[in-house]
């Protein structure tokens, strides 16, 4: 089956390998189709096409400021919380189809159904159980025993559950970065999101926090559609199934992460896998 | 060629020691005399003012001899006049504040509100009290009542409300609106749940602010009428019949403390002059009384943040 091979072959070359046939084999939870973006009058993302394989974790690699980062925060709808900025394209939100960045969507429909976790820990200044409990109390759930049960499931999910089983409802800000990082990741998961965004989740963590957060992502991967920006490219090897390979403001290269890390199409790619520039 | 960069070592840190030292010396004079000459007024005044302070000083109403003067209709006066102010200033200036910062889309309107707000936080008071004589006693008839005088103080104390309440919004990270919109939070419940609660110790500081400035002002006061010389009490706001609450003493004649205090130092008989400062002395304890509960409000609301 083939889920509109054509969007793919706008930003990966015709001469379409095993690789690309297999990434428009898994079904989609979402399709990327020309998308552009402008923050005030520069362009910074430039008709970018790319599927959004269902159950599987897609890696966005490239240099800073190639836009990876504002890619994902498209998904989300974050761009409208400032003034002047723009989309252009479409981003097909699967299975009904709706197009996440058209000004007739409401930006709270992604949001309602899209979890995200920010490059910096950002937990509220409230307790470890309200952090979680977050996006459940803004869906207007009030019973106790279902928001206690949501809280747990997500912090085991998160991996954090043991460390904070006994301090709920303590200051998430006593937890430490990595602590803060899985919570960010329990809340994300707590209102059970079709899609996980994140933004560098493991830039601001020593390597023992990081190496639980990679971990975490692989477990998570079973379960939840994730798409994830990173610096890292070892991290993009070793949890990814999809990678794309961002540079300014265009993917060069997209396939899976295997084919993108050993034989790349492009020679840019090959260039910054290979640590040439970036 | 390069040349090589010689440093003493030891000479440079003992520069910057002195330096240290130099400038913590200074400053330790400066608070010293600042706080110093705080705590001789304050004393002075206490000293003057306590001995007169007893339970006759405060149920009496002013009279002509000294030794039965008391403050009754002032303090009374001025605790009525604080919560009408606190009840318009601190509802009105956290809504505008909020949505000056949150809400108000940038546009040259909000830009002129803006600098209009910043300047009327530095209008002289009197001038307020001229605009409240013109506005609400004798345009709308409103009298010369503590509704009035709540409101004048309102007016002017709400700019200071306004501006803490912005700063307090404005030092919320960013990334705090991100997390609760990124959940699905409309802007309601952004506002509600996590911004207006994480701004709360900003914005009591800014309460505190502007009610220790409402309870002291004077020109406004006497500038829309209020009594020098007071022998009775406004109606009771409890009343034995239903609905037990009246609303009557809005309307009423008041006087505050410091119409007390001023008009009994401009009489000639130092007997006065202690009672001024014993008046003085229950005005700063109802200051200190009204910034402890804030204070208290504020920590107990602080323990989850940091």
């Amino acid at each position: 089956m083939m889920f509109g091979a054509n969007a793919l072959a706008e930003t990966t070359p015709p001469a379409a390998d095993t690789g690309t046939a297999q990434a428009t084999e898994v079904p989609r939870k979402a399709t990327v189709e020309e998308l552009s973006f402008w923050y005030g009058h520069k362009q910074v993302l430039f008709a970018i096409s790319m599927p959004i394989a269902e159950g599987c974790v897609t890696a966005l690699i490239g240099p800073s400021g190639c836009g990876k980062s504002t890619f994902l925060r498209c998904f989300n709808r974050m761009h409208d919380l400032y003034p002047g900025n723009r989309y252009g394209g479409r981003i097909i939100l699967e299975p009904e189809g709706i197009d996440i960045i058209s000004s007739r969507t409401d930006p709270m429909v992604p949001r309602l159904r899209i979890g995200m976790v920010f490059q910096k820990p950002n937990p509220f200044p409230k307790s470890i159980y309200e952090n979680v409990a977050a996006g459940l109390r803004i869906r207007g759930v009030r019973s106790r025993a279902v928001l206690d049960g949501q809280v747990e499931k997500s912090l085991r999910r998160a991996a954090l559950w043991e460390e904070v089983k006994d301090r709920l409802h303590a200051s998430a800000y006593t937890l430490s970065g990595g602590q803060q990082q899985r919570l960010c990741i329990a809340r994300a998961l707590a209102p059970e999101p079709e899609l996980l965004l994140l933004d560098e989740p493991t830039s601001a963590l020593d390597p023992i926090a990081t190496a639980h957060i990679e971990e975490l992502i692989d477990e998570l991967s079973a379960r939840y559609t994730i798409l994830v920006v990173t610096h890292n490219m070892q991290q993009a090897a070793r949890i990814s199934r999809f990678t794309a390979f961002f540079h300014l403001g265009r993917v060069i290269e997209f396939g899976p992460t295997e084919q993108v890390f050993t034989r790349p199409r492009e020679s840019m790619t090959q260039d910054y896998i290979t640590g040439r520039f970036g | 060629m390069a040349e090589m960069l010689v440093i003493d070592t030891h000479q440079r840190i003992a520069k910057a020691r002195r330096r240290d030292l130099l400038f913590a010396g200074l400053g330790l004079v400066v608070l010293f005399l600042a706080t110093a000459v705080l705590l001789t007024l304050i004393l002075d005044l206490v000293v003057t003012g306590a001995p007169h302070i007893d339970w006759d000083f405060l149920t009496n109403y002013p009279s002509r001899r000294a030794s039965r003067a008391g403050i009754l209709p002032a303090w009374v006066g001025t605790s009525l006049v604080m919560l009408v102010t606190a009840a318009l200033a601190i509802p009105i200036g956290i809504a505008a504040g909020l949505y000056l910062e949150e809400y108000a889309p940038r546009s040259w309107v909000t830009d002129v509100i803006e600098i209009n707000i910043t300047n009327l936080a530095g209008v002289p008071s009197i001038i307020y009290g001229l605009l409240a004589l013109g506005v609400f006693v004798y345009l709308f008839r409103l009298g010369e009542t503590i509704l009035v005088a709540g409101m004048v103080l309102a007016l002017l104390v709400l700019p200071v409300i306004i501006v803490a309440t912005r700063e307090a919004l404005r030092s919320i990270p960013q990334e705090v609106r991100e997390a609760a919109f990124a959940l699905g939070a409309d802007k309601w419940q952004t506002v509600s749940m996590y911004l207006l609660p994480a701004a709360r110790p900003g914005i009591l500081t800014g309460i505190i602010a502007a009610l220790a400035r409402a309870i002291g002002e004077t020109a406004p006061l006497i500038t829309i009428g209020a009594l020098t010389f007071i022998a009775f009490l406004p109606p009771s706001p409890i009343t034995s019949e239903p609905p037990f609450l009246s609303f009557d003493w809005l309307w009423s004649p008041f006087t505050v403390l410091p119409i007390q205090m001023f008009n009994w130092t401009s009489r000639p008989q130092a007997a006065f002059h202690e009672l001024a400062a014993a008046a003085g002395v229950v005005l700063l304890v109802m200051t200190l009384a009204m910034n402890g509960l804030a204070i208290y409000i504020r920590y107990r609301t602080r323990r989850l943040m940091r």
